[in-house]
This record gives structure tokens, sequence and C-alpha cells, in this order.
């Protein structure tokens, strides 16, 4: 890849030629702070805290959107960045609830996070006249507070552009825009198959998953691994408070790129469901009596021989599951054909 | 072809039609036939004639006699007496259309002398629903020349040693925005015309397409052709109705031409034209959120770059110029580059329309060569502040410029000057203040539009106008403290270096300077409590002086009843009760009742 030299913070560096700012800082180690970029994403530039002196521009630029030039003169961290940066981040602020105590994002929020990197209190612009707004819980996976958005646009433009669902948009002008939905009728009347791709790039707590359990970011540990649902292999990071699941990010695996579906995002109530089977049972005179593995796997090998003793191997048919993984699925049909001798052999996702 | 001995040219812009043009002019036509005339006289529907205060306007030719404030009942009159005896309606004319007792023509008026049109050619002359008589006016030889005679580099050259620069705002030399976009390959290139005119009190882009239409059309074909477009569109509000129609009449009647459409002057250059009307949101006006409008997204900005001229309409190449940008480029392909820069200055050459509005007596559109200063435009041309008002300061560049003083008044205007005294061209909006006027007030009201207008995208614009907007609301309502004007400049040089687009970065402009200008005024607002323009009514009090007659008539008028006194003695306003309307002033025979 072609190589240009740049100036930043007083020292050349040579970087691709193809880089925005912020990507070519971020491959020298410097951090430029954002909120609404996301690499999967087309480049937003509005929550404005990316912003960096350029010599001989007119304004501050973007670090997220402006492509670096051979020659190009950055301050990332000048005071007129720092003050601007500030600034912004009083904005912010003054336009959110000061509810850090209570809010369970705390930890794991970034408009926090750079608030105390910036010593910005929420004083300075204090007394915002803004409106209460009603949280909208109508989905069943997960909840939006406009009150808390900062309208960094990520949920939007990740429902537009990764999920392709386009359920949520911009509504209204000026300070009374908001992330709507088709007729503002709720979350659970628009087009949403509740995803929570949108829940997952929140940089704030606006939109939050619906937790049984109450949890701080720093309380619990995360395990990644990958998603038991299908056979994509997604990746997924388990949240796991006291031995016990409380929630799931997705992680940036080969072949889910930091997304998930609704049943990976939300579906993991059934780990410590009291309903799941943890042990086989077998049915004796029409009751369900608890075994041990190996009655229950003497019983499935001494049928199946049976059965293939009496009425042949192609008297037998396996189905194999798509949230088994490639692994298992190989096996399964092996045995059916080389085990058991027949090639009725099915996976529910053979479309 | 008939040869009418007389013309009645009725203007028929939006705010003549609006008091009644159609009815005047249908009523020209009857009585014109009822007389036996209408072969001899010819009654014709132009465009804006710019002089909109004295409208509805009626302009007879071969005398030039220019008929302000018409009617429907005024119409018998002028048709017996000018049009069928020969003797000019002296009452009814425009008033300085007198001098002494000699009658001028229109070109004699003042309003009309020091302007010289080059965008507004036609309007006002020509029948914009009639492509003939655009024709008639060498319309369309512009495009002939262009197609048949030049290749498109050299029309590129000719805008580029021209000079105009861009009439929408931003000032951009149109020839090199052009090259930009003529030098990219691809499979299709857009031109855009912005007609989505949205600063306060601007209307000359309105006047163009509703005078003047088949210029924009021809224009565009033009641009189509040197930078390798065979599209365009025309982007319009829906709030000019006029204007969409007679477009949508201009475009049509080209196309039954072959002037737009395929192989035009069997040149092989295709062009087609659309409109797309825009739902009236001023951050529309902006490239970028235009571009995103037509596509049928929410017009909010992006980030440039890219450019459009690189990727804009569908990510293809797209060129987006505005109405009167475009008004001048027929003039400069059949006149020549020497031609265009033979006004204005060597930088901003050429003529510049502005909007008249505010304290002026004379409303209205007035193009002028730029370096004119404005103490000309104000007083010669405008006529200066109504009821003998001292003059304060004029507001140009809409909501996105600054305001300008006594002291810069004779300072030659173009596109440098402006912005080297904190304001800028803008689209040409102008609006004048007098003494009347508090200009915390106006950096409120400004703001106001622009905190409405945002597109809501990025934080400094969405957040830090709304929150200045704030501080401005509680200066003017006597809630000020010590540290807002520090407060507000702070964000004021935020918004304007941190903002996404070239709304929010100079919506700050209003309240910058008139700080810059009149910080005296703020203090005055914040420190002592005191509006020294009498504007801001909670920081008011209205008290009767020693001149009351005690005539009653303020205490019987007054809606709230908060003044006592006997008969012929000095009556006295309960402070605390009173809402300040202002109808004792209004209703005070001996000017008694003052505000401080």
């Amino acid at each position: 890849m072609e190589k240009i030299i740049i100036i930043i913070n007083g020292k050349e560096a040579q970087v691709d030629k193809n880089f925005t700012i912020l990507q070519a800082a971020k491959s020298l180690g410097i951090e430029v702070p954002t909120i609404c970029n996301d690499n999967r994403l087309v480049p937003h530039g509005a929550c404005r805290m990316c912003v960096v002196e350029v010599k001989n521009a007119r304004a501050l630029l973007t670090a997220c959107t402006t492509p670096v030039a051979e020659g190009m003169e950055i301050n990332t961290h000048s005071e007129r960045v720092i003050n601007s940066r500030k600034t912004t981040l009083e904005l912010m602020i003054a336009n959110h609830p000061l509810d850090c105590l209570t809010c369970s994002k705390a930890g794991n929020c970034k408009l926090q996070d750079y608030c105390f990197e910036y010593d910005v209190t929420g004083e300075k612009f204090s007394g915002f006249d803004k409106d209460d707004l009603p949280i909208d819980d109508s989905n069943d996976f997960y909840t939006f507070d406009p009150n808390k958005c900062i309208l960094c646009g990520k949920c939007v433009k990740v429902c537009d552009e990764l999920q392709c669902t386009s359920a949520i948009g911009f509504s209204g002008r000026g300070f009374s825009t908001h992330v709507s939905h088709p007729f503002e009728a709720g979350m659970d009347y628009s087009t949403c198959v509740s995803c929570g791709n949108c829940v997952s790039v929140c940089p704030v707590g606006a939109l939050m998953p619906k937790e049984k359990t109450k949890f701080r970011e720093w309380e619990v540990k995360k395990t990644q691994t990958t998603c038991s649902y299908c056979g994509v292999g997604c990746q997924i990071e388990l949240k796991v408070k006291n031995n016990k699941v409380v929630g799931v990010d997705p992680a940036m695996g080969p072949s889910n790129d930091g997304l998930l579906c609704v049943k990976g995002k939300f579906g993991y109530k059934f780990i410590n469901h009291p309903d799941r089977l943890k042990i086989p049972l077998i049915k004796k005179d029409g009751v369900f009596n608890e075994a041990t593995w190996d009655e229950a796997y003497d019983l499935i090998a001494s049928k199946i021989n049976e059965i293939k003793k009496e009425h042949g191997s192609d008297s037998i048919a396996g189905l194999s599951s798509a949230r088994a993984t490639n692994e298992d699925n190989y096996l399964m049909q092996k045995m059916m054909r080389a085990v058991i001798g027949t090639n009725n052999i099915d996976h529910c996702a053979r479309l | 072809m008939t040869i009418f001995r007389s013309h009645v040219l009725m203007c028929s812009g939006t705010g003549c039609v609006s008091s009644n043009a159609d009815q005047i002019l249908a009523r020209f036509k009857e009585k014109i036939k009822e007389v036996g005339l209408e072969k001899e006289v010819q009654v014709i529907k132009t465009g804006c004639f710019g002089l909109c205060e004295s409208g509805p306007n009626v302009l007879i030719y071969p005398e030039g006699s220019f008929y302000s404030h018409m009617s429907v009942d005024k119409v018998d009159e002028v048709v017996d007496e000018h049009l069928l005896k020969g003797r000019i309606v002296k009452k009814y004319l425009y008033k300085e259309s007198i001098d002494k007792d000699l009658i001028k023509s229109v070109d004699e008026i003042n309003f009309y002398k020091k302007q010289k049109r080059v965008a507004l050619k036609n309007c006002g002359i020509i029948d914009p629903e009639n492509i003939n008589e655009y024709i008639a006016m060498n319309g369309y030889m512009a495009l002939g020349k262009a197609l048949t005679e030049m290749n498109p580099d050299e029309v590129i050259q000719l805008i580029k040693d021209s000079g105009l620069r861009g009439r929408g705002g931003g000032g951009f030399p149109t020839g090199v925005k052009w090259s930009f976009a003529a030098r990219n390959k691809a499979d299709q290139k857009y031109m855009i015309c912005n007609a989505d005119e949205g600063d306060p009190g601007a209307f000359m882009d309105r006047s163009v397409l509703e005078g003047d239409p088949h210029t924009v059309i021809e224009a565009m074909a033009i641009a189509g052709y040197a930078i390798g477009a065979t599209k365009g569109f025309v982007y319009v509000r829906a709030e000019y109705p006029i204007a969409v129609n007679r477009l949508e009449i201009a475009i049509n009647q080209a196309k039954e031409k072959g002037l737009l459409g395929k192989n035009i002057f069997n040149s092989g250059f295709d062009f087609d034209l659309e409109i797309r009307l825009g739902a009236g949101a001023f951050v529309c006006g902006e490239e970028t959120s235009l571009i995103a409008s037509i596509e049928g997204h929410r017009g909010m900005s992006r980030c440039k770059p890219p450019f459009p001229a690189n990727q804009g309409l569908w990510t293809r190449p797209t060129i987006i110029n505005n109405v009167e940008t475009l008004a001048n480029i027929t003039q400069i392909v059949l006149n020549g580059s020497k031609w265009f820069r033979s006004f204005g200055t060597e930088n901003s050459p050429g003529t510049k329309v502005f909007a008249l509005g505010g304290k002026i007596n004379n409303t209205g559109l007035v193009e002028i060569p730029m370096g004119t200063t404005l103490r000309e435009v104000i007083y010669d041309i405008g006529g200066g502040c109504p009821n003998g008002k001292e003059f304060k300061a004029v507001q140009t560049g809409g909501p996105s410029g600054g305001c300008i003083t006594k002291e810069n008044i004779d300072i030659p205007i173009d596109f440098d000057t402006l912005t080297s005294i904190g304001s800028m061209m803008g689209s040409g909006g102008m609006i004048v203040m007098d003494e009347d006027n508090c200009m915390v007030d106006i950096a409120r009201f400004f703001l106001d539009f622009t905190v409405d207008e945002s597109c809501g995208k990025c934080t400094p614009c969405r957040d830090g106008t709304k929150k200045m907007h704030e501080i401005l609301d509680n200066i003017t309502s006597g809630k000020g403290i010590n540290g807002d004007i520090e407060k507000l400049l702070d964000l004021a040089y935020t918004i304007k270096d941190s903002a996404l687009c070239g709304l929010g970065q100079t919506a700050p402009n209003p309240v910058i300077s008139t700080i810059r200008y009149f910080r005296d005024e703020y203090e005055a607002h914040i420190n002592e409590k005191r509006c020294p323009a009498g504007v801001c009514k909670p920081l008011l009090s209205y008290y009767i002086t020693d001149n009351c007659i005690g005539c009653t008539k303020c205490a019987r008028n007054c809606p709230v009843n908060c003044i006592s006194g006997e008969v012929k003695k000095k009556h006295v306003i309960d402070t605390n009760a009173c809402i300040k309307c202002g109808s004792c002033i209004t209703d005070c025979p001996v000017n008694a009742i003052i505000k401080r």
C-alpha cells in the first residue's frame, strides 16, 4: 500500500495513503476520542469529538471523515482542539440526565469516560431547557430512553447499513431531533427484528437490554465463546456475575463482525432456567424417569441395533441440528453412513 | 406579426399576485377590449419589477409610465385616460415619477437609475410563460453558441475568465467548480440548480424563476454540456408555487421546441431536466443536504470531502449552482468575459441582486454592480429609513451573516469586503435596521431561525445554538447575568470552529457581530436591565410625563385598566399591572407617554 508522510503532533510519520486522520492516528498509537465513529459504518461526523487542527484549514476537521494528504500537519490535542471537545461534551452532558449513580451503563459509557478524561462536570451549561420524554419499552428485549440519547446516530446507521432493516431513523429538526420509528407508534410496531445491534453500539444508556439481573460493568467477568444457536459461528462475550450469565455482547468474530441476531444477543436466559434439562430422562410406563448417561446411551444403541436388524439400515434416518457445530454435524453424518449404513441423513438448515 | 402601439406590463411576481395582480390583469384585458383597443394595445403578464413595496405595479410603454399601488378600480381610468386619450394619469404614478411638473420614465427613477440588470435582465419585461418572448430577447442563443461553436473546455475557460463567483453565499468561482466535475470520468454526471432559497427576506431566486425561467434552463444545459452531464434537476421549494408552475411550463415548452431532450441543435448533446420539490428546510440549501433530499433521504448535511463535484448525487459527479449564478451564464456566453468584468470589482466581477427589506423606504429587489457602496444602496436606491429615523445597521447574508454599521457604510460591497468586516454576502438579503431596533433582539431573532432550521445532526449546531438562544432569551427578558457575553462568545467560536456544515459554522455570526459593534447594548440589558432601543418588553416600563393634559384617553383605552388619574390632571401608570401593549402611546394626543 502506498505510504505518505504526515506531520502529526509535531512528528513526521508514514501512513497509508487511503487512511482517514483517525485511522492514521490510531496506526501511530495516538488516541483520538470519538463517540459516533464505528469502523464498520460510513463515517458520520456528527459527534464532533474527533475534531483535530489541520494547518491552513479554516475550521477544525473531523478526523473520522477527513482523508490524510501528503505533508498534512495535524494536531490532535492542541488547546483549540481540547477547548472545542470540552464545549461539545459540556453541551452533550447539559442535555443528558446526570443519573450515573443508578444508570446500568455506568462504567461502559463513552460520555462518562470522556467527561472524566476532559474534566467536564456538566455545570457550565446546566439548566438546559429540555423535555422529559417517555421511555419506550414496547420492545420485548430492550428499552429506549430518548432523554439519554446524544444523537450520535450509531443505532440508526447500524440498523440501516449493517442490519439492513432500517427500522429506525431521525425525526424532528434542530433541538427536537430524535431517534424515531415509523409513525412514532412505539418500537414494537416498527419493522424492528429485535436483533439488538443498536443496543450493542449505543455508547450511552439510551438503548439498554431488558435484564433481569442488575449488574455493574466492572462486576462481570467476560468469556468469549461461540454462539450455540446456529452454525454461523458468531463470536459472543458472555457477561458472568456470580457464576451466572447476565448479559451478552457481540465480539468481533470473523463471521459476525460484531453483529448478532435476536437469539444470540438476547436468548441466553435458558442457561440458568429451572426448566432446563441437565440429565437424561427415560420414559417408563408413560412417565419420564431420571437416568444416567450410560443408561441413556445403552438404550439408544440397543434400540437402533434392534430396528436395524429387524427392518434394515434404511429404516433409520438422522436429522442433524444447525445449533450443533460443523464438526458435530460431520460426525453425525459419518455415524449414519459408516456405523448405521444409510444415506438417510438430513439437516434442518438444508434448504 | 401584429405591431402594437402600446404595451401594458403587469408585474406578476408573488408580491403583486398576492395583491390581486391577476384580477387587475384581467380587468385591463376586458376594458381594453371594451374600448376597442385590443389590436393596438397588448397586455403582458411579466415577472417582478423589483420595487415590491409599491406593488401591484404596472408599466406602460412606450412612455415608461410606472403606475404603482394599482387596483382593479383604477384600471378603467388608466385605460380611458392613458391608453385611449394619451393622458398619463399622474395621481396613480409612483411617487418619485413626478419631479415638479416633469413626469419621469421608469429608467429615470432613483430606484432603477443606479441598477445594472444582468441576472434580472428579462424580469419584468417578458412574459415568462411564453418561450417566444424569451427567444426574442436572444434566448437560447447562448446555448446554440456553446453547442455549435465551442467545446466544453472552452465554455469552462470562458466562465473561469469571467470571474463569476457563486451567488448563493459561498462565492466559490463557478468556472473552477465546473472544471472539477468536468475532469471526473463517470457513467453519469448531474447538473443541479439550487432554488431552495431560504434566507429570511431574500427572494431574488424566486424572482428569476418567476420572471425568466428559461434563462435558468438554458444555463443548466450549457453547464451540463461543459461538465458532461446529461441530466439535471431543479431543486425548488414547494412554497414557491408560481415559480414551480412557470418553471414547469418553461421546461415543457423547451422540450417541445427541442431545446431540451435528445440531440439539441443537432450537436449530439442530450440534456434532460426535472423538477424536485423541497419541503422548505433551510438546510437543504446546503449542497450535501440538497443531494440527500433529492435521493429521498432526510435533509442532513454530510462531511466534505468527498465534494459533490467528485461524489455527489447517487455518488456521481455533480455540480450545484444557485439560480442567480446560472442567470448570469447566458449573458457571459453571449457577451464574453471582458464584458462581464466591465462591471463590479477585480475579485468580484459582475452584478449582485440584493433583497432590500426591513426599515427601508423602497423594499424590493435591486441588482447593482459589485463595488457599489452600502450608502448608495440604502440611501440612493433604497430611499433611506422610513419616517426620518436614523439608520443603525444593515444585516447582510441573512442568518449566516453579520451586521454592518454606519462606520462601514461607505465600503464598496463585494464578497471579500463583506467578509473582512465580519459579515458575508450570503444570498443577498439586506435587512436594514434603524434606531428603533434592539441589536440583542435582532441577534436573538436570527438565532431563533437557525435553532429551528438546524438539521440536528452535529452537537455544536443542534445543542450549541439552542444554548446560545437560551442565553439571549435570558438577556432580553432581564435575566441576563455577568459572564453571559463571554459564554455566548465561547459557544459562538466553538460552533464556528466545529460545526459540520456551513449552516452551523455561520449560525453564530449575527451574535458575534452584534457583540462586536453593539456590546454596550448587551451590557445595558445585562447590567442595567435596560433595552436602549425600547424593544425588549420585559425590560420596559411606561411612564406619563408632565406633558399630560389629563384627557383620559389612555385610561379609557388601556386594556388592563392600569392607568389612573382625574380629568385634566396628570395620569399615572401602574407599572406592575401594565402589560406593555403600547396602546396608550398610540392613543396619547400630546406624546406624553414614554417607555424606557
